[in-house]
């Protein structure tokens, strides 16, 4: 069965954890003994209507302060797909986990409340669906209950993102606008009698009959290897496969390949996927290879397709969401993370820090606070081989990691 | 689909994945397992990560001296047929040398305990990445841990402060004594679990499967009668019905579900149709909302 990866966005108080309550609960998906544990929950605490958030806030402190901290994970299915959805923090100060639920999305879902429009954090959470390139975003105008079901509101708010939609670099995207109401259930599941002038799709219909693609699939092929696999047994005495994951096309036996970075040629001997051997290894498997020749690879090597290299350098230019409580700051060194490689990096300049609301630049700043987005230059200690995150997702993209506290603290966009 | 061309379901190719970064980025991981569905298929799983090597690091069973027979049985014939190491740690130990109390009455239950013998474990062997077999569909809590989640040395999870993970990136640096609990499987549902269980033909233990057992009643829930450790009223009538267990901890917490499902087919089709989720037959994490969430930060799994 298919598998669809959601990620919810939009500001706090908007609704994310009660759309995906009533979504489980329109679909059937909450099981009895869930329901009633939000029925009681519901009415220990004076509603009259069923808190859906419970469903999905999962700590504690979440529960105190009726907010999302962290990332959820929700999982459920219809007769036709299997769903993950992500549901993501609003506030400002969680924007970093909004970026982790959002970072494997097929399909965005960014809530706006229809009677405070487009605010800050429509801007900022647009913006990163778009620096992440993701191809389909839904625009869930959502408390139309609120404000009498009103085309007129619709059709403004609509207006906003389609402007600033016009203002963004990344044309590719596919922007599908649902007005609903996630507490009454209006277009969520079953077409709302309330908002006759509403002729498009339900949110879950909309879902159903998605078709997604990812920059992924359009891309080279990359093999990263992750680990040498070496059994030394009699069996499998001289026995040595690269183990990895293939991203972006395939992988065939008799294949002619490029070793990086020592760019030594060679062909696939064999493909493995536990104890069957296969002629072609798929996009998004994870399988171990053998070269016909007995050439020198290790963890962070990469195999490609002859003529199909991607760029060697010891220097990028990316674009950076910062995720620390400590600045970015010029100078600074970290540890960089790109796949599965490591190495060193070094900021040689700070150019800019960008507007999420598509408004502009500010030039040469001092540094990149929290849940900033910028643009910077690093050096590297190792050459890392590496494509434009446009091309290629996977390899076009890296991490940060501070030295002193181990932490991940930015995600790069390679430009 | 042609015979010859492998393109492996994307839960299962994201796991083999996250066991290579463990091997790679790692000291010492451990396996935790427990001889439940979901650490027989992380076994499998691992298998298939490294074949055709062994896989490359040792089992560790945190054994609550109130487990299933068929399950210890089970455990030791899978550890042996592997040939890797099994480590054992007894929960009994250490509530005979008083470090741990263990409670009394109608709601006693060890599993709270495994903790402190978890953690007296990783230090005795030093252990640096625990991998465990918990999904993110199981419990709202567990609905909110990344694949890497970093432990400090008490073991707690801060659960307002993980780091985050982007892409498929995983960061494994930590300082020393500190530890990461990975999930390979935390983006499969219970039917995932099960459905590739059937898929791979995987032998589990016998009392996943419906039997007849000796049973009584209690707050809704149907406990197994046939084990001493189960504490029950004497006015509490044993009856026997035809029952299977849908997870498999310790005895004292792990109520069975009536069931008529003698096979893995059967079995599957029964979760898929089932209105009770599978940690409702788990009376630990009634025991509050946070239940879980608390366990967590003390250091369980």
């Amino acid at each position: 069965m298919k598998v669809l990866k959601i990620a919810t966005a939009g500001s706090v108080d908007d609704g994310k954890s009660t759309l995906i309550g009533r979504i489980l609960y329109d679909t059937k998906s909450l099981t009895d003994d869930k329901l009633e544990a939000i029925e009681e929950k519901s009415k220990q605490r004076g509603f009259d209507y069923l808190d859906f958030s419970l469903a999905t806030d999962g700590l504690v402190a979440e529960r105190e302060q009726g907010i999302t901290i962290d990332v959820a994970h929700i999982y459920f299915s219809t007769p036709s797909k299997s769903f993950i959805i992500a549901d993501t923090p609003g506030h400002i100060e969680y924007t970093r986990n909004m970026v982790t639920g959002a970072s494997t999305a097929q399909v965005s879902i960014v809530l706006i409340d229809a009677r405070n429009g487009v605010v800050e954090q429509t801007y900022r959470h647009f913006f990163i669906n778009n620096l992440l390139r993701i191809k389909n975003v839904v625009i869930a105008i959502n408390k139309m209950d609120l404000v009498d079901y009103s085309e007129e509101k619709y059709n403004i708010i609509k207006g906003e993102i389609e402007y600033l939609s016009s203002k963004s670099e990344y044309k590719g995207q596919n922007l599908t606008f649902i007005p609903l109401s996630a507490l009454k259930g209006d277009n969520v599941v079953d077409h709302s009698e309330n908002m006759s002038w509403y002729k498009g799709s339900t949110l879950m219909h909309h879902l159903e009959n998605l078709e997604t693609h990812d920059i992924n699939d359009e891309s080279q092929t990359r093999f990263p290897v992750q680990t040498v696999i070496r059994p030394k047994t009699n069996e499998y005495h001289d026995f040595r496969g690269y183990a990895g994951k293939v991203y972006g096309g395939d992988l065939e036996i008799g294949e002619e390949i490029t070793v990086l970075p020592s760019k030594t040629r060679s062909k696939i001997k064999s493909i493995h996927f536990f104890d069957k051997e296969y002629t072609k290894a798929k996009s998004g498997s994870s399988v171990t290879i053998t070269l016909e020749d007995n050439v020198n690879v290790s963890r962070g090597d990469m195999l490609v397709k002859v003529a199909q290299e991607p760029t060697i350098t010891k220097q990028l230019d990316a674009t950076i969401c910062w995720m620390d409580k400590d600045p970015l700051q010029a100078s600074q060194k970290y540890y960089i993370k790109h796949g599965v490689n490591d190495g060193q990096a070094k900021v040689t300049y700070l150019s800019s820090i960008i507007k999420t609301d598509f408004s502009g630049i500010e030039e040469n700043p001092s540094a990149l606070e929290l849940n900033q987005i910028g643009d910077i230059q690093l050096k590297l200690s190792k050459p890392l081989l590496v494509d434009s995150y446009k091309e290629n997702k996977s390899n076009g993209s890296f991490i940060l990691i501070n030295p002193k506290t181990n932490n991940t603290v930015g995600v790069g966009f390679i430009k | 689909m042609n015979q010859n061309t492998i393109q492996v379901d994307a839960l299962e190719s994201e796991a083999i994945y996250i066991f290579r970064e463990v091997q790679a980025q790692f000291e010492k991981p451990v396996l935790l397992f427990s001889g439940g569905k979901d650490s027989i298929t992380l076994v499998r799983l691992a298998q298939k990560a490294f074949y055709p090597a062994k896989i490359p690091f040792p089992l560790l069973h945190i054994d609550t001296g109130h487990n299933f027979p068929e399950t210890i049985e089970f455990r030791d014939r899978l550890a042996k047929e592997l040939g890797v190491e099994l480590i054992v740690r007894n929960v009994q130990d250490n509530i005979d040398s008083g470090r741990v109390k263990e409670e009394s009455g109608r709601y006693a239950s060890r599993n709270m305990l495994q903790t402190e013998t978890l953690l007296d474990a990783i230090e005795e062997f030093g252990f640096d990445a625990c991998i465990g077999g918990a999904r993110r569909d199981e419990e709202k809590a567990r609905a909110k841990e990344r694949i890497f989640s970093v432990r400090d040395d008490f073991g707690q999870w801060d659960e307002k402060n993980q780091r985050p993970e982007v892409f498929d990136m995983l960061n494994g640096r930590i300082d020393l004594g500190q530890n990461v609990r990975v999930f390979p499987i935390s983006n499969w549902t219970e039917l995932d679990v099960w459905s590739y269980i059937k898929q791979e033909n995987i032998e589990i233990p016998s009392i996943y499967f419906a039997h007849k057992r000796k049973t009584f009643v209690r707050d809704g829930m149907i406990w197994s009668a046939a084990d001493e450790v189960v504490y029950r009223d004497e006015e509490e009538e044993v009856v026997e019905r035809m029952v299977r267990f849908r997870t498999v901890g310790d005895m004292s917490c792990t109520a069975a579900v009536l069931s008529e499902a003698v096979d893995i087919s059967k079995v599957v089709e029964e979760i898929r149709d089932s209105s009770i989720s599978e940690r409702g037959a788990r009376i630990d994490d009634k025991r509050s909302e946070a239940a879980m969430e608390k366990r967590k930060q003390q250091g369980y799994f």
